[in-house]
């Protein structure tokens, strides 16, 4: 049986733009496809890293081996589809197991047209990346005898404005929850019904909103792709939430007079989203409270005049460590990105560092001086990966009470200390040193 | 935050004699701690009462303590050595516990030392039952409901509360007796009536029945800023009901999503966090298999067995970095070793699959049950990494040394698939290969689920395994077929197994289509960042990582192992100290390992780590890539020595004594031929194959006769027969297992054991010292109390002892170490057995003679001389003290286990006594070994008719003591004929009250049994002593024992307070 499973399974290569070649297994949906290849370090929570907007315009490995063990969840997904070009493991499993999955992940990228490849050595395809930089490279069950009929189609391939292929087409409202108990419950300490599950009432996983601190307030999403746990997080909280497409214009969103405005992760070159750009310019100059995470948090920085760059391969799984510049706390964060603010660039009388990644030193995090604007690079709402800066949103209510509460608020101030040195931001004198690791090369490795 | 300025000099309590549920991972946990402690410029005062461990060095610590761990003895070290702080959380639970009665007594206080690391409000948090139940349930943590009910009344209206099944647990009854899972309100009633009557205090705990559950652990680190992280998540393939030691586990959790994964992670940090440990910390959940339910089973406030193995799977170093938060270190303030580049605040991503599986007792306690429940009967464990399950888990299977390569090793192809879902309901250590014949009969994977609860998931797994095992059987073997076969592990051997041919051929098809193992690099990061360490393991396809790396030239250190009764953790500290004496030597040193709990596979302590299964194969692969100039087999016990043949055929040199002469000591006749040159006498024995040769040689001798396998460790399958019959009974169980070497049937001699640890450079030799048995000959040498200084043999003797080691070490061309034991009758000596490489005892001479002779024996191994190293050659001046060697058991952990000693080792550790007398040191090993007495100055004696004579004298000397003997009817009879009051009691079947309610009235301090020659079938002996040691009652089996713990009470009397000895100092 093994043999004839060997005979079944269609070869598929995978081709970077350095010209390696890995050879494996065909998965998922039978196409080719030329993406950017990026890794990704969770060792669970595929099915939100395949359905994270932010990875449109991108193919993925997942450096764990071992992908597809507990099948698809449909309720876990982050949005309504996924959306990656292509998906790279070493292993997809034979047999899903879990008590939730509805399909399999080979049967969930085959409906929607991902196509992938399995068995190859995934550890030294992020070697490659790691060492070389992100690169283009292309997903086919087809065996090139010539390299050079494909490279300079890899080469040429360019991302392209995603942000607009990912964001919703119409604005809709997400009503907040009424009462507590319909978050589900604190603990795991809830009943399991069997048959109401096999009914298909979904049994309601354990919530870590322990308070209706949202209740009552509005709030204005922008969806450069948004996660469904950024809205899921706000509306726990109770807050009503009504998202916009990406290119709603500043005026439209403060005209509902919302009382926070949230700008989500995304996919993409920042600098590319240019007239986004501008209407985020006109929302800072309000002075409305606004949160932003990831593409949202780097959008806001270039508004404000500062600079943006691609990590050499960017930051991609669910343990990075972030620590807050104003408490000195570590978090471990959930990550997808591949371009950063440059915080030596940085005008620290408008924007100030909040959090970095302490492994590398890059900005993880602004507070902007005089604003109640607040941004970070980095997921609090998780989704794959640790819920431990899940916090932030409480942060974010708290900006919005106190804006309702007509106080005048700086969202720097908690961060004001670090402006009377030399100007440098507050990382000690360790993460400095760390700040020479191999990810940050602004100098080469540019966005081609 | 920095560190604290204010602690300067830190007491480290280790965790004293290795026992079942504590074992060599805390000697890691702690050489790991110590030398991290020392970085930092602390002085570090170490108390360990193992003399086996690599801790108790003195170049791990400044100053060492191998002392008793008891309350008395620390308080005297603290008020000698006036540390400023200790550190109780590196010594397992033991430690733990000695730390927080130090600081409930107020000793600490009085004496101004400060508990480093978590806190005792924190510890009797996590601990205490009530206290942790109330913690949980004000942050909202689930726990299984769970209460004390006194009626059946009350138990019925609790459980309607909770749910059913639930387990019911009445209190005090012997072996949970009474108790058992009532799924329904007939069977609740039923137990609930039958516990609450046989409960001595009328009362039974309900609790939720999470039996069934996943179990999963998470390893957590938090330092005193608050920074928590997870070091890594771990599902055990056997659900809840078995003790995660026991339990097959993989690394990371491999069923779970990510909301899962993160529920239970979350919930992790916030119990960390609300009992604000600071350090590392394992919390262990039950998760409900088909519902996001969960409950906390429990919170180690301390490093672990888990820890360690959570270090090896991801390269984590938990303790290292818990003994700098310890120091008031923050995580982002210390640097991820293996990157050198990250820092100890982030979370390891794994892109590997880990698979531990216990190694299990069960071959040396045939009588016990093999049946695993939640107390812990694993000696030890193995771990393996690939990056597919399948592989991982074929190469931990071979890695087991217990004469199992894959899922075939276990027969249970004779039975039928009704017989098979019976089976399959037995939880013990051959599930996975009743599955897997449950697979191969056709029974389906949800049916398995159904018995088992093993998630489906890992039973997919095996039947993968096992249509690989057809496809090879019934196919045609082409490269893609073999390939596939090695990705998953399954080694050459068992491939022409399954194929028909032969291995030589499958390595050469393998070589011919390249299709070689490759190694890949644990770096923390999943290669995310560059990583620096080179700690590997194979897989088959892809790139190689490991690279031969020139220049020095390069040494294989050959390591032992898991842990298991017969080699212990004494070859890890030889494979260790060989490994640091090469490298002083300016070589590169590679160890090959698989053992999760040891130093030796710490990823500083050789160049390289090849973390691997240690079958010739294996190493093969290693060998293809390093090209070693040379291996030592000599330093990792019998594992090691085993792969010399493979080693030669490889064309590596073996440095140090040579294959043809460890075989020449092994190998009956070649051994007479070298004892009849040098004129050594030896008891007169035969070598035979069955049992009808062993017969004719036991009958030319005469009974009794010592029956054995050659080429074992810890006189395995060892026996003394004293009739035809029990010489049948045991060539039955040695040929259980195939036997290529042929078995040893000697004349018993009598007499006193003599033991030494040599070096040899080929002219001259150096003995540090000579160890003597408190127990005649008979009893292992691993079980038995040895001395050293021999105290009660002459010169003669020694000199004998020193001319014979000298003349078979020369003989045998030993380079390096030797082991030889004699027995001594009168001023004969006799030579027992020769064992050309190092043996259990080398740690324990080397510590208490100071002569590091492991240094010494590689630095002889590497071309110098033994005068070349500053040593006059021959039999060392004796010491001014006396060291004893007292071993320690786990009888109480293995259910139906023997426990009366013989030539088959039964002990799991040891403990030493150090001091200027005798009876000093002899009483602190009895007391390091958990014998604290008197207490109730109650005893019970039932000896076998041979031992009346001594009996009499023994029982007179306790009687002087003030102790009450019972006894059973004929050796009461005799005492009392002598003069030694003795109160008779009944045998088991008698009226009451009987000899077992006097042991279960728990105010017995000691019972001495001996029991009849031979193996003691005698039930009422038997159950005598399971009930003894079930209830914590110091059991005696032999006279020599007997009498050492008599002369160490005697010595007690006079003497309380106990004189510290630093070996440091030595």
């Amino acid at each position: 049986m093994a043999a004839e499973e060997e005979e079944n399974q269609m070869k598929a290569f995978l081709i970077l733009e350095d010209g390696t070649v890995f050879a494996g297994t065909h998965i998922g949906a039978e196409k080719e496809v030329i993406s950017e290849i990026v890794f990704n370090t969770s060792m669970a929570g595929y099915l939100e890293v395949l359905t994270d907007p932010s990875y449109a315009g991108q193919a993925v490995c997942m450096t764990y081996p071992l992908i597809g063990n507990y099948g698809v969840c449909l309720d876990d997904m982050e949005s309504l589809k996924p959306w990656p070009d292509g998906f790279i493991v070493r292993e997809l499993s034979r047999r899903p197991s879990n008590f939730r999955c509805d399909i399999s992940l080979q049967q969930f990228l085959e409906e929607h047209g991902i196509p992938g490849i399995a068995g190859i050595d995934t550890r030294a395809l992020t070697k490659i990346l790691r060492e070389k930089g992100t690169m283009n490279g292309m997903i086919t069950t087809k065996e090139y005898a010539n390299l050079d009929e494909v490279l300079p189609k890899l080469k040429a391939y360019i991302t392209g404005k995603v942000v607009e292929k990912v964001t919703c087409k119409e604005k809709y409202v997400v009503e907040g929850v009424k009462e507590l108990s319909e978050n589900g419950p604190i603990s795991g300490s809830a009943r399991f019904d069997q048959e109401k599950y096999l009914a298909g009432e979904r049994e309601q996983k354990p919530s870590l909103v322990t308070q209706l601190n949202g209740k009552g307030r509005k709030v204005a999403l922008m969806d450069f792709g948004a996660k469904a746990n950024i809205v899921r997080s706000l509306a726990a909280r109770g807050c009503q939430v009504t998202v916009y497409p990406a290119l709603t214009t500043a005026e439209e969103i403060l005209k509902d007079q919302p009382d926070g405005i949230m700008l989500s992760n995304g996919p993409g070159d920042p600098k590319e989203c240019t007239s986004i750009i501008q209407e985020i310019k006109k929302l800072y100059d309000t002075d409305t409270p606004i949160f932003a995470i990831c593409l949202g948090h780097q959008l806001m920085a270039l508004a404000t005049g500062a600079d943006t760059y691609k990590l050499k391969y960017g930051h991609r799984g669910g343990n990075h460590p972030v620590k807050d510049l104003a408490t000195g706390r570590v978090y471990i964060s959930s990550q997808n990105h591949g371009y950063v603010v440059d915080t030596e660039k940085l005008d620290r009388s408008i924007a100030i560092p909040a959090f970095c990644n302490v492994n590398d030193g890059t900005n993880e995090g602004l507070a902007y001086v005089g604003k109640n604007v607040f941004t970070v690079q980095f997921h609090p709402e998780a989704c794959p990966g640790p819920q431990d800066s899940g916090y932030l949103f409480d942060r974010f209510l708290e900006m919005m009470d106190k804006a309702k509460a007509g106080e005048k608020v700086d969202a720097a101030a908690l961060y004001g200390k670090q402006e009377a040195g030399d100007g440098k931001n507050a990382m000690s004198a360790v993460n400095e040193e760390a700040a020479g690791v191999t990810n940050e090369t602004k100098n080469e490795g540019e966005v081609r | 935050m920095p560190k604290n300025p204010n602690v300067k000099r830190v007491m480290v309590i280790g965790s004293g004699p290795i026992v079942i549920g504590q074992a060599a991972e805390f000697d890691y946990a702690g050489t790991q701690a110590c030398r991290s402690l020392k970085e930092e410029g602390i002085e570090v005062i170490l108390v360990n009462s193992n003399p086996a461990t690599i801790m108790t060095d003195r170049d791990i610590a400044d100053k060492v303590y191998i002392e008793p761990l008891t309350v008395k003895v620390l308080e005297q070290i603290i008020e000698k050595e006036q540390p400023d702080s200790i550190l109780p959380t590196l010594g397992g639970q033991a430690g733990l516990n000695l730390g927080m009665e130090l600081e409930e007594s107020g000793f600490l206080k009085e004496h101004n030392v400060k508990l480093l690391g978590t806190t005792a409000a924190t510890i009797r948090n996590a601990e205490g039952r009530q206290e942790f139940k109330d913690l949980m349930e004000r942050i909202g943590e689930p726990v299984a409901a769970s209460k004390v009910v006194e009626t059946v009344e009350d138990g019925v209206e609790f459980t309607n509360t909770i749910g059913y099944p639930v387990v019911l647990r009445p209190a005090y009854t012997l072996g949970g007796s009474g108790g058992g899972i009532a799924h329904n309100q007939t069977e609740l009633e039923e137990i609930l009536e039958n516990g609450l009557r046989l409960s001595r205090v009328g009362q039974v705990l309900v609790e939720r029945c999470i039996a069934g559950w996943k179990e999963i652990e998470y390893e957590v680190m938090r330092d005193s800023a608050g920074n928590c992280i997870t070091v890594c998540n771990m599902e055990n393939i056997d659900p809840v009901g078995v003790h995660t030691g026991d339990s097959i586990v993989v690394a990371p959790s491999q069923t779970l999503s990510d909301k899962e994964y993160q529920m239970l992670r979350t919930s992790a940090l916030k119990i960390i966090s609300e009992l604000q440990i600071t350090g590392g910390c394992n919390v262990q959940f039950a998760l409900h298999p088909t519902s996001f339910e969960y409950c906390v089973i429990e919170v180690n406030p301390r490093v672990s067995r888990s820890s360690a193995l959570a270090s090896k799977a991801t390269g984590y170093p938990i303790a290292k970095v818990a003994a700098k938060i310890a120091l008031g270190y923050t995580l982002d303030e210390i640097k991820n070793a293996i990157t050198k580049k990250t820092y100890a605040s982030f979370e390891p991503a794994l892109d590997y699959c880990v698979v531990k599986i216990p190694r299990l007792p069960f071959d040396k306690f045939i009588t016990a049950k093999r049946t695993l429940t939640t107390q812990m009967k694993a000696t030890g464990e193995v771990m393996s990494i690939c990056d597919n399950f399948e592989g991982a888990l074929m190469k931990a299977i071979r890695s087991l040394e217990q004469h199992v390569d894959c899922l075939r090793s276990y027969d249970f192809s004779k039975l039928s698939a009704d017989e098979l879902r019976e089976r399959l309901a037995v939880v013990d250590d051959q599930r996975i290969w009743v599955i897997a014949e449950a697979l191969r009969k056709g029974i389906s994977e949800e049916e398995i689920n159904d018995i088992t609860k093993i998630d489906i998931w890992f039973i997919d797994k095996i039947a993968i395994l096992t249509e690989m095992e057809h496809a090879l059987e019934t196919e045609e073997l082409t490269p893609a077929l073999l390939k596939e076969a090695k990705r998953m592990e399954f080694p050459d051997n068992v491939i022409a197994r399954l194929s028909g041919k032969k291995e030589a051929e499958i390595t050469k098809l393998r070589y011919d289509n390249d299709i070689r193992a490759v190694y890949k690099m644990v770096d923390t990061c999943a290669a995310e960042f560059e990583a620096h360490t080179p700690y590997y393991y194979s897989v088959y396809g892809g790139e190689c990582e490991a690279k031969r790396t020139s220049g020095k030239k390069k040494v294989l250190v050959l390591g032992s192992g898991p842990i298991r009764i017969g080699q212990g953790i004494e070859f890890d500290y030889c494979s260790v100290h060989a490994t640091w004496a090469f490298a002083k030597a300016g070589y590169e040193t590679i160890i090959i390992n698989n053992n999760p709990e040891t130093v030796s596979t710490d990823f500083d302590i050789a160049d390289k780590l090849y973390f691997e299964p240690l079958t010739i194969e294996d190493v093969r692969s290693i060998v293809d890539i390093e090209k070693p100039d040379g291996a030592v087999v000599q330093f990792g016990g019998q594992t090691a020595i085993k792969l010399t043949q493979g080693l030669m055929e490889m064309g590596v040199p073996i440095l140090g004594t040579q294959a043809k002469d460890v075989d020449a000591a092994e190998d009956r006749e070649l051994f007479d031929e070298i004892l009849e040159q040098t004129k050594i006498p030896r008891a007169a024995g035969g070598t035979v194959y069955t049992a009808e040769e062993a017969k004719a040689v036991a009958n030319r001798l005469g009974y009794p006769v010592l029956v054995r396998p050659s080429y074992v460790l810890g006189g395995q399958g060892m026996q003394i027969a004293i009739s035809d019959a029990e010489i049948e009974e045991f060539m039955a169980v040695i040929n259980r297992i195939a036997q290529d070497h042929p078995i040893l049937v000697d004349k018993y001699l009598m007499g006193k054991e003599v033991e030494v640890d040599a070096v040899c450079d080929g002219t001259d030799i150096l003995i540090p010292g000579i160890m003597e048995h408190v127990e005649r000959t008979g009893v292992h040498s691993g079980d038995s109390i040895s001395v050293y200084p021999a105290h009660t043999i002459g010169k003669l003797v020694k000199d004998k002892i020193t001319d014979y080691t000298e003349k078979l070490a020369k003989a045998l061309h030993v380079k390096g170490l030797i082991n030889i034991q004699f027995i001594a009758i009168g001023e004969d000596v006799y030579v027992i057995e020769v064992n050309p490489r190092s043996s259990r005892t080398v740690p324990y001479i080397s510590k208490v003679t100071g002569i590091p002779i492991v240094d010494l024996a590689t630095e002889v191994i590497l071309g110098k001389t033994i005068r070349e190293l500053g040593y006059e050659p021959g039999l060392q001046p004796e010491a001014k003290y006396y060291a004893i060697k007292m071993p320690v058991f786990s009888f109480e952990k293995i259910r139906g286990a023997e426990i009366s000693l013989g030539p088959e080792m039964k002990s799991t550790g040891e403990c030493l006594g150090i001091a200027k007398t005798f009876h000093e040191a002899l009483y602190k090993a009895f007391l390091g070994s958990g014998v604290n007495l008197p207490k109730y100055r109650n005893m019970i004696m039932t000896v076998k008719d041979a031992d009346k004579g001594e009996a009499i004298e023994i029982g007179r000397r306790f009687e002087k003591l003030g102790y009450t003997i019972y006894a059973t009817r004929s050796t009461a009879a005799a005492l009392n004929e002598a003069g030694v009051k003795a109160r008779k009691v009944n045998k088991i079947s008698q009226e009451s009250p009987t000899v077992m309610d006097l042991i279960l009235g728990h105010k017995i301090d000691i019972v001495i049994d001996t029991p009849t020659q031979g193996r003691d079938k005698h039930r009422d002996g038997f159950l005598i002593r399971r009930t003894s040691i079930e209830t914590g009652v110091n059991v005696i089996t032999a006279m020599d024992t007997a009498r050492a713990l008599v002369s160490s009470l005697e010595n007690k009397a006079q003497s309380e307070k106990l004189e510290l000895v630093d070996i440091a100092k030595l």
